[in-house]
């Protein structure tokens, strides 16, 4: 178990983290999100005491990193940034870090066999594509069998297979009890790795909850309606107080940018959401994708059945995780601003819900 | 309501390299103590290709310039003084051994001081620290595992260097002085200047611990080896004098002269003393800032 308490860093008048609380519990996957700048990096440097804290205290497993006997047999971390020689072979970067804490030689080709590193083991490590050198970092956090990992982006640079692997591997180390921390920027990933995600923006605790609480809670949510009727329906439920807007982009954007998303989550990717322009409606075969909000699925059907209007499609809409962060943080981003302004004006909104459930 | 799902793992078997027992850790292995760091260290400096390189360029150099050096003044020993270097044929004459363990070494130790100021920045730059303070989260025993390694492998190498450089030297400079091992103090010089190597060593390590930043650090060392003394050599008067005896370079280097000379102000030991004193020093404000700092 991970307990940050009131972690306050500030380097040089900038507060990376500010007043930061959160518990990470074992047995499942925790997801560590927020944007560029948020603050991710330097809690779990915090955490790992290699950076320390202006206030508040970090503890794993009840002590303070520092407090550790061997620390690497109890906790495997995978910093962002680059940590190996790259003039020393991938052996010998393990070899030393096995050696430092009373592991056995066997070791470390144990864990070049768990990242399917061992063909290169004795290659130098500045070689190494960025693929292969997440695979080192990782070998390195699980070298001592730790019982809690903290891993900061490791999916970076890696290739589907390699990500599918990194997923499969968190999920059955979680099953095992272990307390698993993974920050990442790719949401969708998240949503089919993390069972828990910390949601933070500029070094505050944003959102802290099972992965669908936080998509469900920070969305509205939406109903997609497709039908050849469209005028009419979108009378009869605005009339009842439904907000009904057109599809943007098509059927080839919604699976196009898809990607990541397909394995079973509802992520979806409508964006460009535009009253004022029929022309940029779908219209397949004659129906119209219509996007309904304020209004629950069944009082949809329900009029349109009184009205005798023909639909081709009713389905609620979740909001993929990366729309439920983009809410959630919209308030908080470091660098610029993003999409388009109504999607920002109702994320503020969420993101201040969200805010306030989560204090 | 936030239980995990269901777990759908690659396969039955677990992974290799993960324990199918769950979160034990690994359970064979002992408690890691100060031998486990100082193998740890050793892996580390054996590993890197520029750390063998330096090690290997400190013997030739310093082995090679001695040779070289002292056979060019031997065979021009009757050509006047015009072009002779080094103090001249009387301070040869005063103490052989001394000029014999200045020859090589004055160059030599320069490679031992960019290898000890490399050791720790490298670590900085490449991102290791990150790694190293990771196992050893107390810091202080990772820099003092280090330091041990790195001063036990320069200890075996200089030795071996400054008696072989002794031994080389002295057979050329036969034709002209004859200087044994068994002179009065000669034993102690060459002896002594593998431990003023070492002790250097360790003053450029904790030069790098506590700048960082292998091009500043290099500098630095350099500069207190081969600048300050010479600036220091321009001060006037008495206290002039003083404050480059008690510099560590010059004051380390007593040690490797066999006899006194006139002007000196310290006794080799007391010299190679004051140099520790240096050492320790800023190995102590190393150690503080070390665990001080951010990595």
């Amino acid at each position: 178990m991970i307990e940050a308490r009131d972690l306050t860093k500030v380097y040089s008048g900038k507060v990376a983290v500010d007043h930061l609380s959160f518990t990470v519990q074992p047995g499942r996957v925790t997801g560590f999100l927020g944007p560029n700048g948020a603050g991710k990096s330097t809690t779990m440097r915090l955490i790992l005491g290699l950076d320390r804290p202006n206030s508040g205290v970090a503890t794993i497993n009840g002590k303070r990193y520092a407090e550790l006997a061997n620390p690497l047999r109890t906790v495997g971390a995978l910093l962002e940034a680059k940590s190996m020689h790259g003039g020393r072979s991938a052996s010998n970067h393990l070899l030393f870090l096995a050696q430092s804490q009373g592991l056995p030689k066997s070791r470390v080709d144990e864990v070049l066999d768990l990242v399917g590193l061992r063909e290169v083991a004795a290659k130098r490590a500045g070689t190494f594509s960025l693929g292969m050198s997440q695979r080192l970092g990782i070998a390195a956090a699980m070298l001592g069998d730790p019982q809690v990992l903290l891993l900061d982006e490791p999916v970076n640079g890696l290739d589907p297979e390699g990500v599918l692997w990194i997923r499969n591997l968190l999920k059955y180390l979680a099953g095992q009890g272990r307390t698993i921390l993974v920050s990442s920027h790719l949401m969708n990933e998240m949503a089919v790795t993390a069972d828990h995600l910390i949601v933070i923006g500029r070094g505050k605790l944003i959102a802290d909850s099972a992965t669908q609480d936080v998509i469900a809670r920070s969305s509205e949510q939406s109903v997609r309606v497709r039908t050849p009727d469209a005028a009419r329906l979108a009378g009869l439920i605005e009339a009842e107080g439904g907000k009904v807007s057109l599809s943007g982009e098509g059927a080839a954007a919604e699976s196009g940018a898809d990607g990541t998303g397909g394995a079973g989550d509802s992520a979806r990717t409508d964006t460009g959401i535009t009253v004022g322009a029929p022309s940029a409606g779908e219209t397949t075969g004659g129906a119209r994708t219509l996007i309904v909000t304020g209004m629950p699925a069944p009082r949809i059907g329900e009029l349109a059945a009184s009205a005798s209007v023909v639909l081709h499609e009713l389905s609620p809409q979740l909001a993929s995780l990366e729309e439920a962060f983009m809410e959630l943080t919209s308030g908080s981003l470091e660098f610029g601003e993003h999409g388009p302004a109504p999607a920002a004006a109702a994320g503020s909104a969420a993101a201040a819900a969200a805010d306030r459930s989560s204090r | 309501m936030t239980a995990a799902q269901p777990v759908s793992p690659a396969g039955p078997a677990s992974p290799p390299g993960v324990s199918p027992a769950g979160p034990t850790g690994v359970a064979a292995g002992k408690q890691a103590g100060f031998g486990h760091l100082l193998l740890s260290e050793w892996t580390k400096i054996r590993s890197v290709r520029s750390t063998v390189w330096a090690l290997i360029l400190f013997v030739v150099i310093t082995i090679g310039f001695t040779v070289l050096i002292t056979a060019l003044i031997t065979a021009n020993w009757n050509r006047g003084r015009g072009g002779g270097g080094g103090g001249g044929h009387a301070g040869i004459i005063a103490d052989p051994a001394g000029f014999l363990m200045g020859a090589g070494v004055g160059l030599g130790q320069l490679t031992i001081c960019v290898l000890g100021a490399l050791l720790i920045t490298t670590e900085y730059s490449t991102g290791v620290i990150r790694a190293s303070l990771l196992a050893v989260p107390r810091r202080t025993p990772m820099l003092a595992a280090k330091a041990t390694v790195f001063a036990a492998l320069v200890l075996v190498l200089a030795e071996i260097v400054c008696f072989s450089s002794f031994f080389a030297g002295s057979a050329i400079l036969h034709s002209r002085v004859a200087v044994s091992l068994s002179d009065p103090g000669v034993a102690r010089a060459v002896f002594g200047t593998g431990l003023y190597l070492t002790v250097l060593g360790l003053l450029a390590l904790a030069v790098g611990a506590l700048i960082r930043h292998t091009a500043g650090a290099i500098s630095t060392i350099i500069g207190v080896v081969l600048v300050l003394p010479i600036l220091s050599g321009l001060l006037p008067g008495n206290w002039g004098a003083h404050i480059n005896a008690y510099l560590p370079q010059q004051a380390g280097s007593l040690i490797s002269h066999a006899r006194q000379q006139p002007g000196d102000l310290l006794s080799p030991w007391q010299g190679f003393g004051v140099l520790c004193i240096w050492t320790a020093a800023l190995l102590a404000i190393g150690i503080y800032l070390l665990k001080r700092r951010d990595a």
